[in-house]
């Protein structure tokens, strides 16, 4: 592998890593306090796909950086300005619609990228991509069943899903963002063209709409900022949280 | 809701000396009662209480392991802590539905569970100021929990019984990662063994009591061993844990903070165990009676998370009745 696709690759690597960790994360949260203990299941389960696959792919991007760093590494000791996942996944829980419609949202991106990995030149993601996928598609139908049940439900459920719709919406536009490395890892048959999974994405989301009754606003300003460090004010209490104790005791062993 | 169609519609039972005798026969013969099998009211009354409040345990249970997930050390321990709090809910949702075979809903128990009526298990009303607080509670907390359940697996009623022992494997796993997590830190700097020495302080006695009243103050104990609910005595299961737990504090280099704990070779017919000093049953009663650190709270969340949800479970069923009569 050429130094300049390693790092496009690590780079990219870490962006991937990084929406699974803080998406997971904040799926975490919830736990213990779920609107019925069926959910208090299953969305630790969510959570535990989601990190498993940061923990993957974190110590693929210690592997291609080759300077000794571990997941941990990747996870405890960077800063908000390192941390380079998309803003829609560490938006806040808010209620359980934004939940189920963030899932929704995420996961309608990852299932066609997951897919088309199964073509990439890199063994890794590839191998990676055979695993993701299945539990990426379970998310899709756990989180698209509430939003079509929430969407449809009563008028208070209804209400909230299209407030979730007007707050998470414009968050949306980032997932399909690229930059130079990303871009070079394309060219590279590395990673997959965004342009078809767009149109999957959009498949799927006006099919749960259509059957949630809800509408897919046009959104004339998108929220971006994530994939460049630059996140919003939510985001440092999460990491104060999540790095608390390395921080507290460097050099400690866990 | 099923299950509680079948239960008990079809039964005039008479509670006559005769009946009592022929139940208790199945019982001493090693049968397992199931749900549709005539049984004491007395007995269903007993096992909706027991398993009830084991499945309350179980929920209120996930809040103080729940305070460490988002605050975890490392990601191997945030995922292995989240699968943990998931596999007590998993425990909660088995058992409520082994109460229900005998004629109770989740809803009725959680409802009991808010009003304060129905009890859970007092330690989880203990707070966990500490990530070591991670790994006690699995070690003596669950260690316990286990010298309780085991024998419960050869409990009388069937389903109560086969829910126990997937359980019982489930909290094993438990205890080896909680003691395997202590030890880490015991092994660890001078301020993660302080952590941990900590962490034992605090929930050493609290462990203790989680076996209950000693047998002569305890009011279930006699006629649930009769009825082969219970196996063995609390004071019994005590001190087999503590028999048990000992060694495995002396091997990380820990101290039980009991000055009166010493090796007694007369003990468990002449086999030798510990004998230890008196447990504060005031602050046994005070925590069971309400006033513990966490009581209040742990309701609070669990309320909370109740009340939040309200909106998300009348929309479920709104959808479904919609759906139906599509």
């Amino acid at each position: 592998m050429s130094i300049t696709i390693r790092n496009a690759l690590l780079h990219s690597v870490v962006q991937i890593a990084d929406d699974h960790l803080i998406l997971g994360h904040r799926l975490s949260e919830w736990c213990g306090h779920a609107p019925m203990l069926e959910e208090d299941l299953s969305m630790p389960n969510m959570a535990l796909d989601l990190i498993g696959t940061a923990r993957t792919l974190y110590s693929y991007a210690a592997e291609l950086e080759g300077k000794n760093r571990t997941e941990d590494d990747f996870a405890y000791l960077r800063t908000d300005r390192e941390y380079q996942n998309c803003l829609l996944v560490e938006r806040p829980n808010t209620d359980f619609a934004h939940t189920m419609l963030k899932q929704l949202y995420f996961s309608a991106f990852m299932k066609p990228f997951w897919d088309a990995m199964h073509h990439s030149s890199d063994a890794t993601l590839q191998a990676l991509s055979h695993k993701a996928v299945k539990e990426i598609a379970y998310h899709i139908r756990h989180s698209g069943e509430w939003v079509v049940r929430l969407g449809d439900g009563t008028d208070e459920s209804s209400a909230r899903m299209s407030a979730a719709v007007s707050a998470l919406h414009p968050y949306t536009d980032e997932l399909f963002e690229t930059d130079a490395q990303r871009l070079h890892c394309i060219e590279q048959g590395v990673l997959p063209e965004l342009g078809e999974i767009k149109l999957q994405w959009s498949q799927t989301i006006d099919t749960v709409f259509t059957q949630a009754k809800l509408h897919r606003p046009n959104i004339g300003f998108p929220q971006t900022g994530g994939r460049q460090g630059l996140h919003t004010e939510d985001f440092g209490m999460l990491l104060a949280q999540l790095q608390y104790l390395p921080r507290s005791y460097p050099g400690a062993t866990w | 809701m099923y299950s509680q169609g079948l239960i008990g519609a079809d039964s005039n039972i008479v509670e006559d000396q005769a009946f009592l005798d022929a139940f208790q026969q199945r019982i001493d013969a090693e049968e397992k009662i199931e749900p549709n099998d005539p049984m004491p009211q007395a007995y269903r009354n007993t096992l909706i209480r027991m398993i009830g409040q084991h499945a309350h345990s179980e929920i209120v249970g996930m809040l103080p392991e729940g305070n460490w997930i988002t605050r975890a050390p490392s990601l191997r321990r945030k995922v292995a802590l989240l699968a943990k709090v998931q596999d007590e809910g998993g425990h909660g949702l088995y058992l409520y539905s082994a109460a229900e075979t005998l004629g109770v809903s989740r809803e009725q128990m959680t409802e009991e569970l808010l009003s304060g009526k129905a009890k859970y298990s007092s330690i989880f009303n203990y707070p966990t100021p500490s990530w070591a607080d991670i790994g006690t509670i699995g070690w003596l907390v669950d260690g316990a929990a286990i010298m309780n359940q085991v024998p419960l697996c050869r409990c009388s009623y069937g389903p109560y019984a086969r829910a126990m022992i997937r359980v019982c494997k489930e909290e094993s796993f438990h205890q080896r990662q909680g003691y395997e997590l202590v030890k880490t830190l015991c092994e660890g700097t001078a301020e993660q063994k302080a952590m941990a020495q900590d962490s034992l302080n605090r929930w050493w006695w609290p462990s203790l009591m989680m076996f209950g009243p000693s047998d002569t103050d305890s009011q279930h104990s006699d006629q649930s061993m009769k009825w082969k609910i219970k196996r063995f005595t609390n004071d019994a299961l005590r001190q087999k844990f503590v028999d048990a737990t000992i060694p495995q504090a002396e091997l990380i280099g820990l101290h039980v903070p009991d000055k009166d704990l010493k090796w007694n070779e007369n003990k468990n017919d002449g086999k030798g165990g510990y004998d230890f000093g008196e447990i504060d049953w005031d602050e046994f009663w005070r925590v069971v009676k309400g006033h513990g650190l966490m009581n209040k709270d742990r309701i609070k969340a669990r309320k909370k998370a109740w009340d939040d949800g309200a909106w998300v479970r009348e929309a479920a069923q709104a959808f479904a009745k919609k759906n139906v009569a599509a």
